[in-house]
């Protein structure tokens, strides 16, 4: 049985920074994206609501893993010749736009409708009103919600494990498998995990307090 | 460019992914079931006068809500037999589920317990009812109606992450995808024959909930 000493340790923080990296990139992209379905989720046209209705249902209600693997042997298929980690990276951020862009439509349409009515009556036009009024509130409103995702964006890179692309979670079973010490290695990449996904729950759960009693 | 889609391999193949469908569902009915009862053992655990009772079932929360699904059910299958307990695939498949839904499940249902105003209570105990009655006619029913949007929503979750379990080979949907693709090489197309089928198995849990909410919690609340 080998030990798990400097170099091991070191294979699984190069995996931390994948995780990390992914998580950072579908956030991002995903947040981009996220915010256009959310406006077109609550605009006026008909066909745009229906549209990004169906776009968030079938992200919802299929698995993480399995829109992995569609965009990865997808890409590939529609001509794009990608390195594996850019076809992880779209999945995420297809994802990620669809959850975030429900979260963020349900703080959209929580801000009361008096404050667009009061936009309209100033003139203000759709960009400033969107911009300077609805969002500031809604985005305030939905910060817990979206902190939650965070966490669940940083859990769901692991996945890209099954794919074959060495993350914190592969990197650990890379080392499992060299070291035969399942039970330290998974216990050290747990462990990893929580220090990094805690504290944004712990975050979450204070901004969501705080919106409780600003809201009484 | 030539690549040209045959779906033939799914069509050919139907029968095998239908059974894993049902192999799917029992996976998520199991782990459902069995969270549902940590979550109500939690729940209660979590509110009773024994301090160190409470720290376990808060530390047990925020563990397993801060890790992966991927680690948790490879600390069970790989991790364990270094302490002696061996456990097959499917088992290992279910442990892992309902420990994870379990571990929300404790967190959506102290929610909806704790919304319940302290004054409903006084007042069942002041009409003469007896601890059982109160619990169940104004703790119970009232809480489970409060959770279960959040409560269903949290089980297409679980019914959804049945598909990690082709981690460590248990027969469930996707890893008899895995399966067919190895065989057939038609990846995109077996997969995502398969992600229909889930999204089919979702959608048909939806309804079957929102039907359960109807019938069993409509009456008036005010």
């Amino acid at each position: 049985m080998a030990s798990i000493g400097f170099n091991e340790l070191y294979f699984l923080l190069q995996g931390l920074k994948w995780t990390v990296a992914l998580t950072i990139i579908g956030f991002i992209g995903g947040g981009i994206f996220g915010l256009l379905v959310a406006l077109a989720r609550t605009a006026e046209s008909k066909a745009l609501q229906r549209v990004t209705t169906g776009y968030i249902a079938i992200f919802q209600g299929t698995p993480l893993l399995m829109q992995l693997f569609v965009v990865y042997y997808g890409v590939a298929l529609v001509g794009l010749n990608v390195d594996a980690w850019i076809a992880v990276a779209i999945a995420f951020t297809l994802h990620a736009s669809a959850y975030l862009g429900e979260i963020w439509r349900g703080g959209i349409q929580a801000v009361p409708k008096g404050q667009t009515e009061a936009a309209k009556a100033l003139g203000l036009h759709y960009t400033s009103r969107i911009k300077d009024v609805i969002l500031p509130q809604a985005l305030k409103i939905s910060l817990p919600a979206t902190i939650g995702f965070l966490v669940q964006l940083i859990k769901g890179t692991s996945l890209a494990a099954i794919v074959g692309f060495v993350e914190l979670s592969r990197a650990g079973q890379i080392v499992s498998n060299q070291t035969f010490r399942p039970l330290t290695v998974f216990a050290i990449v747990g462990v990893m995990y929580f220090l990094i996904c805690w504290p944004l729950s712990l975050w979450g759960a204070r901004a969501e307090r705080r919106l409780q009693t600003a809201a009484r | 460019m030539s690549y040209s889609l045959d779906f033939s391999v799914v069509i050919e193949r139907l029968p095998e992914l239908l059974l894993a469908c049902l192999a799917t569902i029992g996976l998520a009915i199991a782990g459902m079931a069995l969270a549902t009862v940590i979550g109500v053992l939690g729940v209660i655990a979590r509110r009773s006068h024994i301090a160190w009772l409470r720290a376990i079932v808060i530390g047990f929360v925020e563990l397993i809500r801060n890790t992966p699904f991927l680690v948790q059910i490879f600390f069970i299958f790989f991790a364990l037999p270094q302490l002696g307990i061996r456990l097959n695939p499917t088992v290992t498949a279910i442990i892992a589920l309902a420990l994870n839904g379990g571990a929300y499940a404790i967190e959506i249902i102290r929610g909806g317990v704790d919304a319940i105003p302290k004054g409903q209570v006084e007042a069942g105990l002041a009409l003469g009812l007896h601890k059982a009655q109160i619990f169940r006619f104004i703790v119970l029913k009232p809480a489970l109606r409060a959770v279960y949007p959040s409560l269903t929503s949290q089980f297409i979750m679980l019914t959804l992450t049945t598909s990690v379990c082709t981690s460590i080979a248990a027969y469930e949907l996707t890893s008899v995808a895995q399966k067919i693709e190895a065989d057939t090489f038609r990846s995109f197309e077996v997969y995502f024959s398969i992600t229909i089928l889930y999204l089919i198995i979702s959608s048909l849990m939806m309804g079957f909930f929102a039907l359960v909410s109807r019938i069993s919690f409509s009456y008036p609340v005010k």
